[in-house]
C-alpha cells in the first residue's frame, strides 16, 4: 500500500500517459481503419489493392518490430517526433489494420437486399451508405471493436521501453528507490485492469444501447 | 467480386468508365507516394554500400540466423506449453465442480485481461529469472488463457444432440467429453488456434525487450553499429520480410485448414470458426 501512497504522482503520471496513448491511438486507428475498410470495400481496384496490403502487413507485423522501426527507423529517415507522437503512430497504425477488418466484416453482414431495396427507392449512393448500410454495420461491429481496442489499451505497454511516460515503466524508478517490487508490480496491474475493464465496460453499454445480434 | 456486398449494383459502361478513371487516378496517387519514400530512402542515403556491407560478413548473417533459431525457441516452447495450459484450464472452466470452476475462470480472466508484457516483466524483473523462460511464461500464460476459451467455445459449439447422444448410450463425462465432444469441438477451433499460434509468434518479439536474444535483438546489435552507418532502415527491411513471411504462412495454414474442415464429414454436428483470433469482451460469457 505505501508503494501508491507514497508514489502517487509518479503512478498518476503512468496512468494519464497509458490514457492518453490509448486515447490517441484509438482515434487515429478508428479514422485510418475506416478508411481502409473503405478502399477495401471500394469499386477500384488499386485501392483495394492497397487496403489489402495494408492490412496483410501490418496483422502479420510484430508490434515491437512496429515500434523498432518507427522509432529507430524513421529518425535515419530525417523525420524527427516527439516520442509520444511516434508511439501513437505505431499504435495507430498497427491497430488500424484490426478495425479495418471488423468494419468490413460488419459490412459484409448487411444482407444484399438491403443495398438492393435501398437503391430501388431511387436513394443515392451516400444515402445508401449513410442511413441503410452503416447503421446496419455498426451495430454488429461494437463487439469486435471493443476487443480491439482492448487490446490497443494492453499493447500500449511496449511504448514504456521506448522511452514513453506509461503505466508500465513506471517500475525503474519504483524499483530503484528500492519499494517491494511485487507491490509495485501489483498496483500496475491493478492500473491496466480499471483501463481495460472501463472500455470493456463502456462497449457493453454502447451494445446494450443499439446492439443487435445477426 | 463487389458484387457480393450490399454497397454497389453490378457497374454498367459509364460506371465502369468512371472507375477507370478513379483506378487511374489512384495509381498515380499510390505511385507518386512510393516514389516519394523511394526518393527519400535514397536521399538520406539508406541504399549506401556502407550500410550494407555488414549483411556479407559471415558472422553477422550467423548472429542474424542465430537470433531466428532463438526467436523459433522461445515461440516452440511457448506453442506447446500455451496448448497445454489452455487445455488444463479448458478442462477446469468446464468442470462440474464449483470451486475448479471459480479458480479456472480466475485465472483466464486475469491473465486475458493483463498485458503480456507486464507479466513477461513482472516474471523477469521481480522473479529474477532469466529472459527465455520469462518470455516463455509470460506468453504461455497468456496465450494459454486465451486458447482456454477457444477450447471451451469449441466443445460448446458442438451440437447438444451429440453429448445427449453420447449419455444415452452409458458414457460417463470424461468419455462423452473424450471420445465425442473434444475431438469435434477441437476441429471446429483448429483454424482458430492457428490463429492464436500466430500471435504468440508476433509476440516472441517482446523478448527483445527484455534483453532475449532474438530476432530483432541482432537486427538491433547490427543497427547500433557505428562503424557501419548506423543501417537501421536496411536492417528493418531485411528483418521485417522475414517476420511478416514467418506469420503470413501460419495465418495461411490456418485459412486453409478452415476452408478444409468446413467440406469435412467430421465437423457435422458443429460450427468451423474462422481463421482469426478471437474477439471476446473481457467479462463475456456467452460463447
Amino acid at each position: 500500500m505505501d508503494v501508491l501512497t507514497q508514489n502517487f504522482s509518479l503512478y498518476g503520471e503512468g496512468f494519464l500517459g497509458t490514457v492518453q496513448l490509448t486515447v490517441y491511438a484509438s482515434l487515429l486507428a478508428l479514422g485510418l481503419g475506416v478508411l481502409m475498410a473503405g478502399f477495401r470495400v471500394a469499386p477500384v481496384a488499386p485501392l483495394r489493392a492497397f487496403g489489402t496490403a495494408w492490412v496483410t502487413v501490418l496483422r502479420n507485423t510484430p508490434l515491437t518490430l512496429l515500434f523498432f522501426a518507427v522509432m529507430l527507423g524513421l529518425p535515419r529517415f530525417g523525420l524527427v517526433l516527439p516520442f509520444f507522437t511516434f508511439a501513437v503512430l505505431a499504435l495507430g497504425c498497427y491497430t488500424s489494420a484490426f478495425i479495418c477488418e471488423a468494419v468490413r466484416s460488419g459490412i459484409n453482414t448487411v444482407p444484399l437486399g438491403q443495398g438492393e431495396a435501398a437503391r430501388s427507392l431511387g436513394m443515392s449512393f451516400p444515402q445508401t451508405l449513410g442511413a441503410v448500410v452503416l447503421p446496419q454495420a455498426f451495430r454488429t461491429v461494437i463487439p469486435p471493436i471493443g476487443s480491439t481496442l482492448i487490446a490497443l489499451a494492453k499493447n500500449s505497454a511496449i511504448a514504456g521501453s521506448f522511452s514513453v511516460t506509461e503505466l508500465l515503466g513506471t517500475y525503474k524508478p519504483l524499483n530503484e528507490l528500492g519499494y517491494n517490487i511485487i507491490w509495485t508490480f501489483l498496483w500496475i496491474a491493478v492500473g491496466y485492469l480499471i483501463i481495460t475493464l472501463a472500455i470493456s465496460g463502456l462497449f457493453h453499454v454502447l451494445e446494450r444501447r443499439w446492439g443487435v445480434p445477426r | 467480386m463487389t458484387a457480393a456486398s450490399a454497397l454497389y449494383d453490378i457497374p454498367g459502361p459509364r460506371a465502369r468508365a468512371r472507375h477507370r478513371t478513379y483506378a487511374l487516378l489512384a495509381t498515380l496517387v499510390l505511385l507518386l507516394l512510393l516514389g516519394w519514400v523511394g526518393y527519400a530512402l535514397v536521399d538520406t542515403g539508406q541504399f549506401a554500400a556502407e550500410k550494407w556491407r555488414p549483411f556479407e560478413y559471415k558472422g553477422i548473417q550467423l548472429l542474424l540466423l542465430r537470433g531466428l533459431g532463438n526467436t523459433l525457441k522461445a515461440f516452440g516452447l511457448a506453442a506447446v506449453l500455451s496448448l497445454a495450459l489452455g487445455g488444463v484450464l479448458a478442462a477446469g472452466r468446464l468442470s462440474d465442480h464449483r470451486p475448479v470452476r471459480w479458480v479456472a475462470t480466475l485465472v483466464v480472466e486475469f491473465f486475458r485481461a493483463m498485458p503480456l508484457l507486464v507479466m513477461i516483466f513482472f516474471v523477469f524483473v521481480a522473479l529474477k529469472v532469466q529472459p527465455l523462460p520469462a518470455l516463455v511464461t509470460g506468453l504461455t500464460l497468456y496465450n494459454g488463457s486465451v486458447l482456454a476459451e477457444v477450447f471451451r467455445a469449441g466443445v460448446n459449439s458442438v451440437e447438444r444432440g451429440q453429448r445427449e447422444a453420447a449419455y444415452s448410450l452409458g458414457m460417463n463425462k470424461t468419455q462423452v467429453m473424450a471420445h465425442v465432444l473434444v475431438p469435434q469441438g477441437v476441429r471446429a477451433m483448429l483454424p482458430a488456434i492457428i490463429s492464436q499460434l500466430v500471435v504468440a509468434l508476433k509476440d516472441t518479439s517482446l523478448g527483445f525487450l527484455i534483453t532475449y536474444e532474438e530476432f530483432l535483438h541482432a537486427g538491433k546489435l547490427i543497427a547500433g553499429n557505428l562503424d557501419y552507418g548506423l543501417p537501421f532502415i536496411p536492417v528493418v527491411m531485411i528483418i521485417s520480410p522475414v517476420y511478416i513471411g514467418m506469420c503470413m504462412l501460419l495465418s495461411w495454414l490456418a485459412n486453409w485448414v478452415a476452408k478444409r474442415e468446413r467440406r469435412s464429414v467430421k465437423t457435422r454436428a458443429v460450427e468451423v470458426a474462422p481463421a482469426a483470433p478471437t474477439t471476446v469482451l473481457p467479462g463475456d460469457t456467452q460463447t
